[in-house]
């Protein structure tokens, strides 16, 4: 065949519009994931708890601290009993069309009289928040440890992933555990001063989330790390590398260029499968109140606060459970069908 | 040969892979000789072919002259530069000038960048050009390898083989260099289409005076556009000679056979030739045998091949072998 006909081929003779104009591996992996429901339902379920999380004040009647002494404990779907003063004074929805939702419990009370709606709409700020930097800290390390460990080989590979195996060897989460606990006496004595102080404020600045972020980053790059550094190593050897070099290109040009593009794609499905895990460990720091500071409302947190009484008030367990198992499915199918997307792909190809 | 028409000078090149063992303490246990000391000149303007059966060392030897393997041991001169002492700096400068096209062509393109942006960067990594004039020059040497130039925002991906390694071509010739190490660049492609890129490659060479390295894993590849070949085997080169000379007057044993197996276009000559099976493998290049590295498949080999590594000599002026009993093989083999 002369060259002229094979290009012939690759223009669409109906509609002449691919001409020229070619598809990335990415975007052909995007056709692939929207032909999968269940992922996209996941993506639309995920959005939508990110819009109500950043838009968090819209969508609740009380900030998620509001006591309210005289109606705790309610069952869901029960009107208030209040004092018109009480919610003129710190309903957010007073004066909207919203305003039934001031005197009306949408999840109940919890035994302090907060509005558990308020405090689950609050709470996927912390499992979001949760997801997407712990992950990227995660991602990040690991990535950058695991590219230059991958890239430089020899000596230094096996000296970084020694490191990496030594600590994948310590039982991190109970050491972990262990400084949490030790930081957090530390911020109850009122430590504000030296190194220690500043994690302190940091910490108490971001709800008692910091020393979650830097735990879980903490636990998870080690694997990140190893990942990024499997990837590297198969593209290291690859062909267009070796042309790279060949036409005078610096190191952190082939990096930056041919490594990183290459592997960052795996690795953020990798690290998009981790996000439910991720949910589910602040979940569990919570609930044993080493993670999120009261009253910084953690659907970990607040089903430790209900469980005490899950026979009389199940619901506020109940909600939190749902919350949390809804939002890691949803993760969940949302990574299952980028893998699957790019795994496809792969598949495709020569 | 004159020596101020050379361009490229291959000295005693080595090149062995360690083998290590050990995962915290690492000690070489031995190592693949991939290139053992391996000498030749290339001439400005010509085509050197370079064959040799598959794992016998023609990548590494292309690669080690180009430095992207560090050698064990010898010496590359680059327009009487010394590539093995050059520094970073030198080298990067040098790299404008020699180029490699490899392999395969599946391989050796980023799935990731679209072509113009492949055919771009030695222009971006020179700092050659403003982004306009790169643009431009990428749709000119597309045009040169005989692609349409429309085809610059199209991934890799979309191309087929003979396609991709046009690619391949027109990065390599993005920096017009002097030298181009060819690494069987058609023996991934349909023998349909190899024509056409050998094709290519010479009108190239005519048009802007090329020198190659051709490497290919069988005669009849390079036969047509090398003007000399040599003939490697396990690291080694075993013969070397003008192209007509080597396939006229073939001396090595191992050439012979290689020569054997290309066939003929006559039939009543294919039918009078002798063909020479070699039996047994190729031995391990980790391990090689002692003396003439050929000694185990050799037909005609005797005592000295194994306790004696011959000397690779001019033979007759420009034709090199190494072999202790050239006339014994004149006599025996054809
Ligand atoms: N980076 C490397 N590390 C270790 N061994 C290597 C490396 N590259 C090549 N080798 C070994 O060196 C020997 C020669 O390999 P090389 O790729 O040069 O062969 P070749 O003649 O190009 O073969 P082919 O026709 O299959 O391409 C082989 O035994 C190979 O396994
Ligand atoms: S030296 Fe001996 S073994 Fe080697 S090619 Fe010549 S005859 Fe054969
Ligand atoms: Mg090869």
């Amino acid at each position: 065949m002369s060259p002229e006909k094979e290009m012939e081929q690759l223009v669409n003779k109906k509609t002449g519009k691919e001409y020229g104009r070619g598809r990335s591996p990415a975007q052909d992996a995007f056709r692939e994931f929207r032909r999968n429901k269940i992922a996209v339902a996941g993506v639309i379920f995920v959005t939508l708890v990110v819009l109500v999380a950043i838009f968090a004040p819209v969508f609740t009647p009380y900030s998620f601290a509001q006591q309210n002494r005289y109606s705790n404990r309610q069952k869901a779907f029960t009107g208030y009993d209040i004092t018109t003063d009480f919610a003129e004074e710190n309903c957010h929805w007073y004066n909207t069309p919203l305003e039934w939702g001031c005197t009306f419990y949408i999840a109940g009370s919890d035994p302090l009289g907060r509005d558990l709606w308020s405090r689950l709409i609050y709470g996927a700020r912390v499992s979001l928040a949760v997801a997407f930097v712990a992950s990227s800290v995660s991602l990040i390390i690991g990535m950058i440890y695991g590219t230059i460990s991958g890239y430089a080989g020899g000596k230094v590979d096996m000296i970084m992933m020694r490191i990496v195996d030594f600590l994948y060897s310590v039982p991190l989460l109970p050491i972990i555990i262990m400084m949490t606990v030790y930081f957090k006496a530390l911020a109850r004595r009122g430590v504000t001063t030296g190194f220690m102080g500043t994690l302190i404020v940091l910490n108490r600045a971001t709800g008692g989330l910091f020393f979650v972020f830097i735990a879980i980053g903490a636990l998870n790059w080690l694997g990140m790390a190893r990942q990024a550094r499997g990837q590297v190593l198969s593209y290291k050897e690859k062909e267009f590398v070796e042309a790279a070099r060949a036409i005078g290109a610096k190191d952190g040009h082939i990096m930056m260029k041919h490594l990183l593009p290459n592997v960052i794609g795996p690795l953020l499905i990798i690290e998009s499968l981790q996000i439910p895990g991720y949910i589910f460990l602040e979940a569990t720091l919570s609930f044993i109140g080493l993670g999120v500071d009261p009253p910084t409302p953690s659907w970990g947190a607040m089903i430790n606060e209900g469980y005490g009484g899950i026979k009389s008030n199940p619901h506020l367990v109940l909600f939190p459970g749902i919350a949390l198992a809804l939002t890691t499915l949803a993760f969940n199918f949302m990574g299952d069908g980028l893998r699957d997307a790019f795994d496809a792909r792969l598949r495709g190809r020569k | 040969m004159t020596k101020n028409n050379t361009l490229v000078r291959v000295e005693h090149l080595v090149k062995h892979f360690p083998i290590t063992r050990g995962i915290v303490f690492q000690k070489q246990v031995g190592a693949v000789k991939a290139v053992d000391g391996v000498s030749f000149n290339i001439r400005k303007g010509e085509t050197l072919g370079l064959v040799g059966e598959s794992g016998c060392g023609k990548t590494t030897t292309g690669r080690t002259i180009l430095q992207l393997h560090k050698p064990t041991s010898g010496k590359v001169f680059f327009q009487d530069i010394d590539l093995t002492e050059a520094s970073e700096g030198t080298l990067r400068e040098l790299r404008r000038n020699m180029q490699i096209i490899f392999q395969d062509p599946y391989a050796s393109l980023n799935p990731r960048m679209t072509v113009g942006r492949i055919i771009a960067e030695p222009l971006e990594v020179h700092n050659i050009g403003s982004p306009k004039d790169r643009r431009d020059r990428v749709q000119e040497l597309l045009r040169l390898v005989g692609l349409n130039p429309y085809f610059v925002n199209r991934y890799p991906h979309e191309f087929s083989g003979g396609q991709r390694q046009r690619i391949g071509v027109a990065r390599a010739l993005a920096l017009e260099p002097e030298f181009i190490v060819c690494d069987e660049p058609i023996s991934a492609l349909d023998v349909s289409i190899q024509a056409q890129v050998v094709n290519l490659l010479e009108e190239l060479q005519e048009e802007m005076g090329l020198t190659y390295l051709f490497i290919a894993h069988d005669l009849s590849m390079v036969k047509h556009i090398s003007n000399r070949i040599a003939v490697m085997y396990l690291g080694k080169i075993v013969e070397m000679a003008d192209r007509d000379v080597l396939f006229g007057n073939t001396l090595h044993p191992y050439s012979i056979a290689l020569l054997s197996a290309v066939p003929l276009h006559n039939p009543a000559e294919e039918r009078k030739r002798k063909r020479i099976i070699l039996v047994g493998d190729v031995p391990s290049p980790a391990n090689p045998p002692s003396g003439c590295r050929f000694h185990t498949r050799c037909p005609i080999a005797e005592k000295r091949c194994e306790m004696e590594d011959p000397e690779f000599r001019e033979y007759e002026p420009g034709h090199w072998v190494a072999c202790h009993f050239v006339e014994k093989a004149q006599q025996k083999m054809k």
